[in-house]
């Protein structure tokens, strides 16, 4: 059932990508700022009531997870209770994408690290090698020092790319490719119910610029999520 | 030393207008921006800027003047292990370049980190090059 539905998950995720990349403008500009809101990408289910009343939308959300971080932390989806997070997958050693990939994120971080609405988590596709204090050694020399602001994270393997593929962010082990895994350099936007509210192509400054833009409007929506349910 | 400099200057106009310019240097200076960007630049950095303490700059590298005679094979064969670089110690791991680079396109990317980001280190000619690199067992004499 996992194997038939991740790939299908993934091509709406990815059309839903395409989609919101065709028409960025429309969906900014159509509405008042204040109903701004960002899509829900991946699978989602439309749930009929028996006595006919309308229909629930359930939107894909993240599974749960248990990884550790660079201080030996358990970090888990209650991790990032009522918080907004952005993650990628990446690997120590990567010898093509990752340092221009952490680049971005960085610069990413930079602009929202002293606001303690928004985390950062990136995970290990190379657990085997990258140990913790691999994960420890690679965040402080990017200079994080503040491991509960960003997470350099590690699992099982197994664990570490059935997330890859929730996250819509594609990783997988190639032995073709220079380090030994192909993987697709994108972040994901995740909000407060873990549903991904944006993919972006971390290899591109513009896709990186969207996700600048898209932050302040996903916590703009949390706010008022919260505010209502008081 | 002065044609190195020169060099770097031309290869700036070259860049200023816009790859527009024709020309043997700039030509030149071309390809090797070219390689820098498929094989160097999602490390070092489009401007040669290094990432924090995790990937060395090559703009204003004082590695790139101590270690002259090293730089050839370091390029065709990695390096990995404790490295300074101003004054920072980096400890990270160098792939050798992802697909063979033949002797004169190594001398050009040389010349283009000797010549770029307001670097102005001397130029290396493509028999030095092929020298440092039979030192290391590694040159193919292209
Ligand atoms: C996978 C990332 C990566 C790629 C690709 C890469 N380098 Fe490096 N480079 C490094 C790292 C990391 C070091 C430091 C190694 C250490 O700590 O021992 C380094 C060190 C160097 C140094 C010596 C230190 C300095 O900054 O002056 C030079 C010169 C250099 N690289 C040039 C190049 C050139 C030219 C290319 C393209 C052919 C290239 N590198 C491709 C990661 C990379």
């Amino acid at each position: 059932m996992m194997s038939t539905f991740l790939p299908r998950a993934l091509r709406l995720g990815l059309f839903a990508l395409s989609t919101t990349l065709l028409l960025p403008a429309c969906s900014l500009d159509s509405k008042p700022a204040d109903t701004e809101r960002l899509p829900f990408l991946g699978e989602r289910e439309v749930k009929p009531h028996a006595d006919g009343s309308p229909a629930d939308t359930v939107y894909a959300t993240i599974p749960d997870f248990r990884l550790t971080d660079q201080d030996r932390q358990v970090i888990t989806n209650q991790t990032f209770a009522g918080k907004v997070y952005v993650t990628d997958f990446f690997f120590a050693t990567c010898p093509s994408i990752c340092p221009k990939m952490q680049s971005e994120l960085l610069r990413v971080y930079t602009k929202f690290k002293d606001d303690p609405r928004v985390l950062f988590l990136s995970h290990t596709i190379d657990p085997a090698h990258d140990s913790i204090p691999v994960l420890r050694d690679y965040a402080q020399r990017l200079g994080i020092q503040d491991a509960s602001r960003w997470h350099f994270a590690t699992a099982s393997h197994d664990s570490i790319f059935s997330l890859a593929r929730a996250y819509m962010t594609a990783a997988q082990v190639d032995k073709g490719v220079p380090g030994g895994f192909a993987h697709s350099g994108a972040f994901a936007l995740i909000d407060p119910q873990r549903r991904i509210r944006g993919v972006y192509d971390g290899m591109n400054p513009l896709e990186v610029q969207r996700l600048l833009d898209d932050l302040p409007v996903l916590l703009k929506e949390v706010e008022a999520d919260q505010k209502a349910a008081k | 030393m002065s044609w190195g400099r020169r060099l770097g200057v031309l290869a700036g106009a070259g860049l200023a207008v816009g790859l527009g310019a024709s020309g043997c240097f700039t030509e030149r200076q071309n390809e090797s921006a070219k390689i820098y960007a498929t094989h160097c630049a999602n490390c070092h950095g489009t401007q040669g800027e290094g990432l924090q303490r995790l990937i060395p700059p090559l703009a204003g590298s004082d590695y790139l003047v101590k270690n002259r005679l090293a730089l050839a094979c370091l390029i065709r064969k990695g390096v990995q292990g404790p490295l300074t670089v101003n004054g920072v110690e980096f400890n990270q791991v160098m792939p050798p370049a992802d697909s063979h680079l033949t002797d004169s396109q190594i001398t050009n990317l040389l010349n283009f980190i000797q010549t770029s980001w307001g670097n102005q280190g001397e130029v290396f000619t493509i028999r030095e090059v092929s020298e440092q690199l039979q030192g290391c067992g590694a040159s193919d004499g292209e």
